[in-house]
């Protein structure tokens, strides 16, 4: 009799959670989770819909069979992804080549402007308008530099400089990479400066004013002090502004031109993926792609909370 | 935190002691004693040194030290940005087109004038107009929603806000290639889904009527998941009390939403709303990829599209500058009351 009494008290014990869920539900919840789940599902159709899309021959298995279902075993193929990836490799290569120095630098250099523009004792009344142009040029519109930064980098007679390099076996189109990491990092200073301000504006001020009167210089304070706690920031701004440049297309058009061309980065080559007189390949569309937003996908499946911080400020 | 700050303390100071030795000799003595309040202390420096204490006395006692960090990167982004937005200016006075650079020295405002004259510039306006309103009014609507239902304590937050905001992660030009395959003729889920539902099949993206509306989903698709985010930091931002206290007055949930809770959002809708109309502002990449390169858009040109076109399709420099600044007199009417804003703020 006690025996079952305890028993009795240790399922409730144990079932309790769940008998508070049950009694969670009611109409209110039931709606909830189905607009919830049905949101889920049109945020990821797209992305469904591409990807078994990719796997499908082109035009039989697109045209016969539902563009959400996988493909039957008799439309099954990978030829699609074997022929994205020797298309777009030496994009993606390519893409890397100024996407990663772009990001660093302009990072390091948004740090630097935010310290020397949070922590710094100056009049207000002269730090506002700087604020104010760093600000406001994350917002320009690209197209309305567009026509001076090919004029720039037309009279830089960067082929001239980097002639040694031509000379070893490089191809002269690289150019094309190294006027895009310096438009990169140009541009990109000023979300990277207004990103690390957010967060230097909250870094405890103590710290840095008991070096300042230890005669500690303000470069010293940032090498010691800043720029170690700043890690988390880097963290975000690293990510934020690799997605970006990553997956700029304009400047990249506009710099180097053609999908032709042997520096050619990689959205630029997919954008004129699968396009031909014979009509569109949606397979070979698709899984380039894939193969394109590879490495933002591994960025973001990686650091989605690093990523959606830095999104949200 | 007390033992950090020590620590840190002693290791400055003993950093300071070998000052002479150590890598940063940007700084010498005199500046160190400038740090520590005696504006004198400069005056055993150079004659340069001198000067700079003058800047420092006029805009604040870091102003010289802090400039190697902050006058760098702000010289390279003004040059690129403001250097670039007047020359773009100087050009569109100018007759400049094809491959001999522009003449500098016969300015007027004749671009201006065709532009005011062109049907497909005015045509890009008016898109470029509707685009960005409504894809801002309703990438924030629906960003509000899930936000409030993600904040509604459902299981699984996490991963349902990971998914919401999955497509932002993507370049325009992968989106773009997703929503051609979706809005397919023959093909496209779209039109499928919708056929079940007796509908269609429609022609999104050849039908110059609806394709700008097919391309506003396509983004909110893209985008609504980043308004989402900004409205749950807001939402969290919110004191519980406020939702509970309207519980107790016996306020119904929506009632609760509309009078009470989303009024506190302002901050984070004019936020967000920037940078949505920013991106629209911006979707080139994404109407270049859909349709293939430079050839005219059916139906959604947009002044960023119109620019480039005119500039590297047909090497008409002078009058993609003049719309170019069109369009970024567009964008600093949105800046604009921006900064406003966040300077009454004391934000800047």
């Amino acid at each position: 009799m006690s025996d079952a009494s305890t028993t009795d008290t240790e399922q409730s014990g144990a079932l309790a959670g769940v008998r508070e869920d049950l009694e969670a539900i009611d109409g209110y919840r039931v709606a909830l989770y189905a607009a919830v789940l049905g949101l889920t599902a049109f945020y990821l159709t797209p992305i469904e819909s591409g990807l078994v899309t990719a796997f499908k021959t082109n035009p039989e298995g697109i045209s016969s069979t539902l563009p959400f279902a996988p493909p039957p075993p008799q439309f099954f193929t990978l030829e699609k992804w074997q022929t994205a990836i020797s298309a777009l490799g030496r994009g993606m290569v390519n893409s890397a080549l100024y996407a990663v120095p772009a990001t660093v630098i302009s990072a390091l250099f948004g740090s630097f402007a935010a310290y020397g523009l949070t922590q710094a004792d100056w009049r207000p009344r002269y730090k506002a308008p700087i604020l104010a142009l760093f600000v406001a040029a994350i917002f320009i519109p690209y197209q309305a530099v567009l026509v001076p930064l090919s004029q720039f980098w037309g009279s830089v007679p960067l082929a001239e400089v980097l002639a040694p390099l031509w000379a070893i076996g490089v191809p002269r189109a690289y150019t094309g990479l190294i006027e895009l990491t310096i438009s990169h990092v140009a541009y990109g200073i000023p979300i990277c400066m207004v990103l690390f301000r957010g967060y230097y504006t909250t870094v405890s001020e103590e710290m840095i004013e008991a070096a300042r009167l230890d005669g500690a210089t303000f470069a010293r304070v940032y090498r010691r002090i800043v720029f170690p706690i700043s890690t988390p920031m880097f963290a975000v701004v690293l990510i934020y502004q690799f997605t970006q440049i990553w997956n700029d297309l304009l400047f990249a058009l506009i710099l180097v031109s053609t999908e032709s061309s042997p520096a050619a980065p990689v959205v630029l080559i997919l954008a004129g993926l699968g396009e031909s007189m014979e009509g569109q390949d949606f397979a070979l569309r698709m899984a380039g792609a894939f193969v394109a937003a590879l490495p933002t996908l591994v960025v973001y499946i990686l650091f989605g909370d690093e990523f959606a911080e830095g999104v949200a400020s | 935190m007390r033992d950090f700050l020590s620590s840190t303390r002693t290791r400055l100071r003993r950093v300071a002691g070998r000052d002479g030795d150590s890598d940063d000799d940007v700084t010498t003595d005199g500046r160190v004693a400038t740090d520590g309040g005696t504006a004198a202390g400069g005056a055993g420096a150079s004659g340069a040194g001198g000067f700079l204490d003058r800047l420092d006395e006029r805009f604040g006692e870091d102003f010289t030290e802090s400039a190697v960090f902050w006058l760098p990167p702000f010289l390279l982004m003004g040059l690129f940005v403001y250097g670039a937005i007047a020359w773009n200016f100087v050009i569109s006075l100018t007759d400049y087109q094809g491959f001999v650079g522009p003449d500098y020295s016969d300015l007027d405002f004749e671009m201006y004038v065709r532009a005011a004259n062109d049907a497909g510039v005015i045509e890009a306006t008016v898109n470029t107009f509707l685009l960005v309103v409504s894809f801002t009014a309703v990438a924030l609507a629906f960003g509000l929603v899930l936000a409030v239902l993600v904040d509604r304590d459902i299981r699984f937050e996490n991963t349902f806000r990971t998914i919401y905001l999955l497509p932002m992660s993507l370049s325009f030009v992968v989106t773009a290639q997703f929503w051609l395959w979706m809005y397919n003729y023959n093909n496209g889920v779209v039109n499928i889904v919708l056929g079940t539902f007796g509908i269609g099949p429609i022609n999104w993206i050849g039908n110059s009527q609806i394709v700008l509306w097919a391309v506003v989903f396509a983004l909110v698709w893209q985008f609504s998941g980043y308004t989402m985010v900004v409205y749950l930091a807001g939402l969290r931002a919110i004191p519980r009390e406020h939702f509970e206290a309207a519980r107790v007055d016996g306020a119904s949930t929506l009632k609760m939403y509309w009078r009470v809770i989303i009024p506190q959002l302002k901050g984070s809708t004019i936020s967000a709303a920037i940078v949505l109309m920013v991106f629209a502002l911006k979707a080139f990449d994404f109407l270049y990829s859909l349709v293939s390169g430079y050839r005219p858009p059916n139906g959604t040109d947009i002044l960023a599209t119109k620019m480039v076109r005119e500039a590297y399709s047909v090497n008409n420099w002078a009058y993609a500058s003049a719309i170019a600044i069109i369009l970024f007199l567009m964008a600093l009417s949105i800046i604009g009351p921006y900064l406003y804003y966040q300077y009454s703020q004391g934000e800047l």
